[in-house]
């Protein structure tokens, strides 16, 4: 079971999620935003950090990277996809997930460890949780707010298609304290915190974040 | 040479931190003008001779796809004498 971490200039979070899949029993393999061959894996994570340095919008130039031609073609044919913070902000300008994160409503950078509960999981990456769970991992970001209109609101709430809420105050301003959303198929995921910073109590705050990437392994055996 | 520009604005419905920011700002330096402060970004293309349709037909295309992000965004293209 292979899964792709993609690096663009200025990736940040690319070694903590390759060592999350690899932690999970999967086999991590980089790739480079400048190559355009997934070097056959079953599954890719775009990491955190600041692709491109966050110009114009972050995630509006990693978008149209060469790697993300064929990561959104494979995304579009099944295969799981999780984007993380950053990633997120990419699935959302390459509009395989609905809405955009903007500045976070306090203007202030974040970082913490932030209590979620995970609200879906028939998704390939939160299958290892039960619906309710709380979990703890951190959350860092500038912006983290989700944002989208009534219509699309009402859609993802009503297709159950949060993935997963802030605890307590809103963070970051997003709309209904979203942290987490999936595609209508449930194989493409993006999550504002950081699973891959929480896989070991050595390293993280918690080892909750580690079910994501077991999670789909699961995804994959079937 | 000609100039065409971009505004970018966020949609009026898109909360704009910044542009909120810059509004409690104004007042404590003894400006008191302001009912909303919203904050957008400028494009500014120069093009070889004058602009033509196709040009700004591109430059709308550009910026559908790249300059803006439509889900929260809008723009307008001009060209600037």
């Amino acid at each position: 079971m292979k899964v792709g971490v993609v690096t663009f200039p200025g990736t940040l979070d690319d070694r903590d999620a390759a060592r999350a899949a690899t932690h999970a029993g999967t086999t991590a393999v980089s790739l480079w935003h400048n190559d355009a061959d997934l070097k056959g894996v079953d599954a890719v994570i775009l990491p955190g950090g600041f692709s491109y340095g966050d110009y114009l919008r972050c995630g509006a130039i990693s978008r149209f990277a060469p790697v993300m031609e064929k990561v959104i073609d494979a995304a579009n044919g099944g295969m799981p996809l999780l984007g993380i913070c950053n990633g997120f902000q990419v699935l959302c300008e390459a509009h395989l997930l609905p809405g955009a994160l903007t500045r976070n409503h306090e203007l202030h950078f974040l970082c913490r460890d932030q209590q979620l509960e995970i609200t879906n999981n028939q998704t390939a990456w939160t299958s290892a949780f039960t619906v309710g769970q709380k979990i703890v991992i951190p959350l860092k970001n500038g912006e983290g707010s989700f944002q989208c209109d009534d219509a699309t609101l009402a859609m993802l709430e009503g297709e159950g298609r949060v993935i997963a809420r802030y605890v307590g105050d809103n963070p970051n301003g997003s709309r209904n304290k979203i942290a987490g959303i999936t595609n209508e198929r449930g194989n493409v995921v993006g999550l504002m915190p950081h699973p891959e910073h929480a896989i070991d109590t050595l390293t993280g705050p918690t080892a909750d974040g580690l079910a994501f990437f077991t999670s789909v392994l699961t995804a994959m055996v079937k | 040479m000609a100039k065409i520009v971009v505004d970018v604005m966020l949609k009026p419905e898109i909360l704009d931190p910044q542009g909120v920011a810059v509004s409690s700002a104004l007042p404590r330096l003894g400006f008191n003008f302001a009912k909303s402060v919203r904050q957008g970004k400028r494009f500014e293309i120069e093009v070889e001779g004058d602009a033509t349709p196709a040009q700004l037909a591109e430059v709308e295309k550009a910026a559908e796809k790249l300059l803006a992000n439509p889900v929260i965004e809008t723009f307008t293209v001009r060209v600037e004498k």
